[in-house]
């Protein structure tokens, strides 16, 4: 589903490399989980995908159900179905979150050559999504992410996923400011969006958010590349021995 | 300055004035109108009319406002209804600034007196005379605003209204702009009895260049709402002056949408005179282009105790367009308890767009609370990614960002479901532009 093949990426400010040739593929259905000590590059990696300004990739490719996600804008990645929740929710202020919701559904609809889903269908989507998420009516209504908690902001990237149904979801560092009952309530969010048809990249420097979120494939990246891949029980060899082993072992 | 260069502008602007009054005839009116026009002319007179070395049009050219000719500003259909057509209304229609009575509805509302300004300064009506000129008169000082007095000397139309009670609906004022060099000077005088409360909203540009003056005077206990939308022609010049005199225990609250137009000044001029009173003043302008110019320039007097006053101004610029607030507030010796509160802002979408703040306060009370702030912001990229991460597009993104940041002050409009047909038709301008 999503192909990253030797992916190059610096600065575009200063001359410095961040993304060294990064190769990964996550397949439909699968979670990948990318774990690295700080600095590693993860966080780089999921705003080039994403599209945001001020990174230029000097090499490698990406390629999403087969399009080229390098060549588009962050609106028409998102159209195409990927999905970031970022680690610092962006604060809106004078924006309703039900409105940014609505606005952002049915922008991704009319991109897709559909009909725009009605205030009516569209209340009731969101009800139920929100529901699930113990988000409350106050939550929707007030402007996006500003006053929320560390973990409201959270339930709510989850909330968008819930609602816009992408094909392949990027967790950037989710479990970040969450405590165990938050993470908990958005590993189940996660876990209910699993399904055969949608990839998952979950970014992590713990191995905590793995206990909720058991992954298929665990990458562990160090300078700029995916430096080691196995199964689940990587994870827990971090959790044990920390990044300093692996690094050892693979210098 | 030098003595000889200071006589040189004064004779300057002599010549301007004379030059502009020499083409210009004085409407007839009853005798007490006709000595409150001299009167007025006379003012114009000794204060010359606006010139670029005025403290206050520093950062506005009034050349355009000022010239015997009104500028040429093409027509423009927006294809669309005026803002509050489909509300229940006292509806008046002005065309290039004469009311079109047959277009009208009858004068008459339960709740209030309405006259025609020609009808009004032809009888002996006296509340019309006691306020005629004489809050526009009183607002000279400390700052001259010539050009309201000029307005008061040679107005030809509009409306006084006296409220009395509490009018089922609003009386709405549409201005229509149908000739390309119309020249209109509209004077409306409201007065608002003891306890009353009315609703005035007006829509539309005017003319091809507008002079508007609203005298407002409100007595205890009254309250007054003013909300208005300036039309959306590109190319019409308006200058206003709202002068508001507010009694004991009143509510004054104005609220100015402002989408295009190549000039505009909105002076608005208001006096707490009674204690416990509420002034607000607010407005939003979104600007497109070089020749944008808008100006909001606001005096704000407590002269009274326990009076709260708010001015909150926010300006979309993009392309080039200039954005102005001169705000101040002024609190008398002996108005304790004032609450004064100022913000200006102003949203730059390029580098080539400019807002001037001139934010002023003057305090010679010791027991006061008073508080300005003045900025100038890009738009937040942060926000914008995010948005577009989500698939909005970036024109719709940035539309959502700029309704956000003018929500603030359309939040100070009172009646909800006027504030929501404001943002409606503001989205939607924003939309269409967009595409």
């Amino acid at each position: 589903m999503l192909n990253i093949k030797n992916l190059h990426v610096k600065l575009e400010e200063e001359d410095k490399q961040i993304l060294k040739g990064v190769d990964l593929e996550v397949e439909a259905g699968k979670v990948h989980a990318i774990m690295g000590p700080n600095g590693s590059g993860k966080s780089t990696l999921s705003y080039v995908l994403s599209g945001r300004e001020g990174y230029e990739v000097t090499d490698g490719s990406v390629h999403l159900e087969g399009e080229d996600v390098l060549a588009l804008e962050p609106e028409e990645r998102a159209a195409l179905g990927l999905f970031l929740a970022f680690q610092y929710p962006v604060e809106i202020p004078g924006v309703g979150n039900m409105t940014f919701l609505r606005t952002a559904l049915n922008a991704q609809r009319k991109a897709k050559g559909q009909e725009e889903m009605s205030a009516a269908d569209f209340l009731k989507l969101i009800r139920a999504k929100a529901k699930d998420l113990k988000i409350d009516a106050d939550m929707l209504k007030r402007p996006v992410n500003v006053g929320f908690s560390g973990g409201e902001k959270k339930r709510n990237e989850i909330l968008q996923m819930a609602v816009l149904e992408p094909k392949m979801c990027i967790l950037d560092e989710t479990d970040s400011g969450l405590d165990v009952d938050a993470m908990k309530l958005v590993s189940d969010g996660v876990n209910a969006l699993r399904e055969e048809g949608r990839g998952f990249l979950v970014i992590t420097h713990y191995q905590r958010l793995l206990d909720h979120i058991v992954p298929d494939v665990v990458h562990i990246m160090a300078h700029g590349k995916i430096v080691k891949t196995g199964g689940p029980e990587l994870a827990l060899e971090v959790e044990r021995n920390g990044y300093t082993d692996i690094m050892a072992e693979v210098a | 300055m030098p003595a000889i260069a200071k006589e040189k502008l004064a004779q300057l602007k002599r010549d301007t004035t004379e030059e502009r009054l020499a083409g210009m005839t004085a409407p007839m009116g009853a005798g007490w109108a006709s000595e409150a026009r001299a009167a007025a002319q006379a003012r114009v007179r000794d204060m010359g009319l606006p010139h670029p070395r005025d403290e206050y049009w520093k950062f506005t050219r009034p050349e355009t406002l000022v010239e015997a000719d009104a500028p040429h500003a093409a027509l423009f259909d927006g294809g669309e209804p005026h803002l509050f057509h489909d509300r229940a209304r006292l509806h008046l229609v002005f065309r290039d600034g004469v009311l079109d009575e047959a277009a009208s509805d009858a004068l008459a509302l339960d709740g209030i007196e309405i006259e025609r300004l020609g009808k009004a300064l032809d009888t002996d009506i006296h509340w019309a005379r006691d306020t005629y000129g004489v809050l526009e008169e009183a607002g000279q000082s400390p700052v001259p605003r010539p050009l309201a007095a000029l307005n008061t000397a040679y107005a030809t139309d509009g409306v006084v209204i006296r409220v009395t009670g509490t009018p089922a609906h609003p009386v709405c004022l549409t201005y229509l702009h149908e000739d390309e060099t119309s020249d209109a000077i509209l004077h409306h005088v409201i007065r608002v009895e003891k306890g009353a409360e009315m609703t005035l909203l007006e829509t539309g540009p005017g003319a091809a260049r507008v002079n508007q003056v609203m005298e407002v005077d409100i007595e205890d206990s009254g309250r007054l709402h003013h909300i208005r939308a300036q039309g959306r022609d590109h190319e019409r010049r308006a200058v206003t002056g709202t002068f508001a005199r507010l009694g004991t225990e009143s509510t004054f609250k104005s609220f100015t949408m402002t989408v295009n137009g190549v000039m505009t000044r909105n002076e608005c001029v208001v006096t707490l005179t009674g204690d416990d009173a509420v002034a607000h003043v607010a407005g939003v302008c979104v600007g497109d282009g070089k020749d944008f110019h808008h100006d909001d320039t606001v005096f704000v007097t407590h002269d009274a105790v326990n009076c709260e006053s708010r001015q909150v101004f926010k300006k979309v610029l993009r392309n080039g367009a200039t954005g102005v607030f001169q705000g101040k507030i002024l609190v008398k010796d002996g108005a304790q308890k004032t609450d004064g509160y100022q913000i200006s802002q102003s949203l730059l979408l390029d580098d080539d767009s400019q807002f001037q703040a001139k934010p002023e306060l003057e305090i010679y009370a010791d027991d006061v609370a008073c508080s300005h702030g003045s900025t100038s912001g890009a738009i937040d990229e942060t926000a914008l990614f995010y948005l577009r991460s989500r698939g909005v597009p970036e024109a719709e993104a940035t539309d959502l960002l700029v309704l956000a940041f003018l929500a603030e002050a359309l939040e100070e409009i009172e009646d909800e479901d006027i504030a929501g047909e404001m943002v409606d038709r503001l989205s939607g301008w924003l939309e269409r532009r967009a595409a």
